[in-house]
């Protein structure tokens, strides 16, 4: 009875709090904010012989998630809520269930932010340290602990972490935590260096994690430390940017549980002025895979980002068929990248310019030489030089984009590319039976606007190779009616492939047909597909997954408030 | 009892939601860098009292860069006619950075560009994929958003952009 009568009593002033006393926190409440997103994807599946598409015992897979944000003056709160009933074909299977996969709260003191609970964050370019997320992946390897962010004198930032590691609905085991100061030397100093033309940032981290030692035959560092250091200097149109990055013994599963140290850097040099742009950047990478987990896999509980230094397409044959994925264990990537931009009312430029883009990429091995196990005593594995490009090539492209205008109507871009791909590398395969691939890739994307409203685009793309699956072409056509519908309907058709069953036919050349329409009314989306989707590799912002064959309706809902 | 409980929390929510639920929301803050590698507070974005559009975009999304290229064409009549400023915000990570002044200038954007490499801005807007447009106006209130874009959708962003700097409410 007591307990009830507290109750009440709290029940009661919560309630004059609210509507007695609003006018003397309005002010405070009136700051606040509340704002949150959410998707939901759902397909249903269906058995499809031909393309081993199978139908799952669930009929229907699912999912989504909705973020909610809490903002008042300095102070932020948020929560995202995820579903996965059960998790999609090719996404990560750790995802099962329902969860609060992330929660924060923060606040801002003078110059302090103060976060606890879940957050992301990135020293550098992330050689050794970056937490983020792809939903559409199923990445997120959010840090959850502290981070504190302090502006320490103007032009001084310093960060700090200390945290756990998201593992699907739990933790990866390490403890990993870190520091990163950026000095923008111009601002810093002050006075007539800050208005000064070249402007000079540099920067250095250190991350370190810790794991217990379970090993019973091998003596393991339970604490791992990285560091790395960082400039950038700006003078006018021209930027120089490089980091360096070194990481002491690390055995794990990824490097065969050798002691050597590991290494990487990231070099770029761009040029821009109006109507032209150039960028060059190299990279090497030495046993740099640096997880949370000595036995990880995958795209678990990594600490670090390695993304490729090669060029991020998004036509579907192109991005999906053959795209290169960073090799931690030891690689070296030069890539250049021209834009330009031919002037309005020149021979070619016409009426109203014509813009070229060129991008060139190319990833080797580095040169290593293998120490034999009987002298290897401190387990070093083998011995190299970052520097020094071996002989087997991993990747290599050229591709060019040219887009015009034709008319007020008219207008197209088009896309060739030349690449080679060494699969045994890149997906793991025997070097016997998967040799490398050679393509030629072209893409014809021409949209033609109907009126100001209704517009339809085509695209038309053929790859073109002796190896793998041999010759594949696209067609897509897409009417959209701004700014609420669209119609698309695609067909993939594999028709040169070469595969023969027994009866001597040719039983690989599949038509991946797929029809989709969308609707979408301020941040509302929802969008219908039926067909088949093609087992390929998924890739957004620098992170791949294998996708298996597909065949069914989804659905996707997208909103934002 | 636990009625009870449950009331008390009901009955403080919703206090709390209809004081934060508003038409209108300020643009949340974030630390963002410009193309000089100058980190901006987008508390600070402005526009001396006229309409901006902020436009998240990347290097490898095709519609976003139709998009700004499709308004790039015809941004001066925006400017003359409204006074806008669009703000462009590249959500690119460190594997694509280095190519965004190369793209702008290569483009010949006249935008105000951002970078927003651990998409910190993106998470504190909220939203998933870009292209993601938001129209402020002249109180630095965000007053109509959109996510994806198609041909034509340019035309609805004028129409708001020229409501807001006429001081016009707006509807979705």
């Amino acid at each position: 009875m007591k307990l009830h009568k507290v109750i009440t009593i709290v029940f009661v002033s919560l309630f004059s709090i609210n509507y007695s006393y609003s006018q003397s926190i309005d002010e405070i409440m009136n700051r606040g904010e509340v704002h949150g997103n959410f998707q939901l994807d759902l397909q249903y599946y269906q058995e499809d012989s031909l393309t081993g598409a199978v139908e799952v015992p669930e009929d229907v897979l699912m999912n989504g998630f909705a973020n909610f944000n809490y903002t008042n003056g300095n102070f932020s709160a948020g929560f995202r809520y995820e579903s996965y009933l059960n998790t999609m074909l090719g996404f990560p299977t750790g995802y099962k269930g329902n969860g609060i996969g992330y929660r924060y709260a923060s606040f801002i003191n003078e110059d302090m932010k103060i976060t606890v609970g879940n957050y992301y964050e990135q020293f550098g370019s992330g050689l050794i340290f970056r937490s983020y997320e792809a939903r559409g992946l199923g990445y997120d390897n959010a840090m959850d602990g502290m981070r504190i962010n302090y502006k320490l004198a103007e032009g001084l930032h310093v960060k700090g972490i200390i945290g756990k590691q998201r593992f699907y609905f739990d933790y990866g085991e390490g403890i990993v935590r870190g520091i990163d100061g950026e000095l923008m030397v111009n601002d810093f100093l002050g006075g007539k260096l800050k208005e000064a033309k070249t402007k000079l940032t540099l920067g250095g981290s250190f991350v370190s994690k810790y794991q217990v030692d379970q090993s019973a035959t091998l003596n393991l560092p339970e604490n791992v430390g990285a560091s790395a250091g960082r400039f950038t200097i700006q003078r006018g149109k021209v930027k120089l940017n490089g980091e360096y990055a070194r990481k002491i013994n690390d055995p794990s599963a990824d490097n065969g549980f050798i002691y050597k140290d590991g290494e990487a850097f990231f070099a770029e040099a761009v040029y821009s002025t109006k109507g032209f742009g150039l960028n060059l950047s190299a990279k090497g990478v030495d046993n740099m895979s640096f997880r949370s987990e000595r036995n990880a896999a995958l795209t678990d509980l990594q600490i670090n980002y390695l993304p490729a230094l090669t060029r991020q397409h998004t036509y579907n044959l192109l991005a999906t068929l053959y795209p290169y994925a960073t090799q931690p264990n030891g690689e070296i990537a030069f890539q250049g990248e021209l834009i330009y931009k031919i002037k309005k009312k020149s021979l070619l430029g016409g009426k109203y310019g014509m813009g070229i883009l060129i991008n060139y990429s190319t990833v080797y091995n580095i040169d290593s030489t293998a120490i034999p196990s009987a002298i290897d005593t401190s387990m070093q594995g083998y011995t190299t030089n970052l520097f020094s490009v071996g002989d087997d090539k991993y990747y290599e492209e050229i591709n060019v984009e040219i887009n015009k205008k034709f008319n007020k109507k008219f207008k197209g871009t088009f896309t060739y590319s030349n690449l080679m791909f060494n699969q045994a590398v890149i997906q793991g395969k025997k070097p016997e039976d998967y040799p490398n691939v050679y393509a030629n890739i072209g893409v014809l994307d021409l949209t033609y606007k109907l009126s100001k409203k209704h517009a339809l685009r085509v695209e038309v793309q053929g790859l073109f190779t002796e190896q793998d699956q041999q010759d594949w072409g696209t067609l897509l056509i897409e009417y959209s009616f701004a700014p609420h519908w669209f119609l698309a309907v695609m067909d993939q058709y594999n028709y040169g492939n070469e595969h023969k069953n027994s009866d001597g036919e040719y039983d690989e050349r599949i038509h991946y047909y797929f029809a989709s329409a969308g609707y979408s009314k301020g941040t509302n989306r929802i969008q219908v597909g039926y067909g088949r989707q093609r087992a390929g590799i998924f890739c957004v912002g620098g992170v791949c997954r294998n996708v298996p064959a597909a065949s069914g309706l989804t659905v996707s809902i997208t909103s934002s408030f | 009892m636990k009625k009870l409980i449950l009331l008390s929390l009901i009955t403080l929510s919703s206090g709390l939601i209809a004081y934060s639920q508003k038409e209108a929301r300020s643009i949340p803050s974030a630390n963002v860098k410009d193309l000089e590698g100058n980190t901006v507070n987008t508390k600070k974005f402005s526009n001396e009292g006229k309409p901006m559009i902020i436009n998240f975009w990347a290097t490898w999304c095709t519609p976003c860069k139709r998009e700004l290229n499709n308004i790039a064409d015809i941004y001066d009549d925006w400017v003359e006619e409204t006074g806008v400023k669009l703000i462009a915000i590249s959500i690119d990570d460190s594997r694509n950075a280095g190519k965004v002044a190369p793209y702008v200038n290569g483009k010949g954007w006249e935008y105000e560009c951002y970078i927003d490499p651990n998409q910190d801005f993106q998470r504190a807007i909220g939203f998933q994929n870009p292209p993601y447009t938001a129209v402020v106006d002249a109180n630095g209130q965000i007053v109509w958003t959109h996510s994806g874009y198609k041909e034509g959708d340019e035309e609805k962003l004028l129409e708001v952009v020229k409501k807001v700097a006429a001081g016009e409410k707006i509807e979705h």
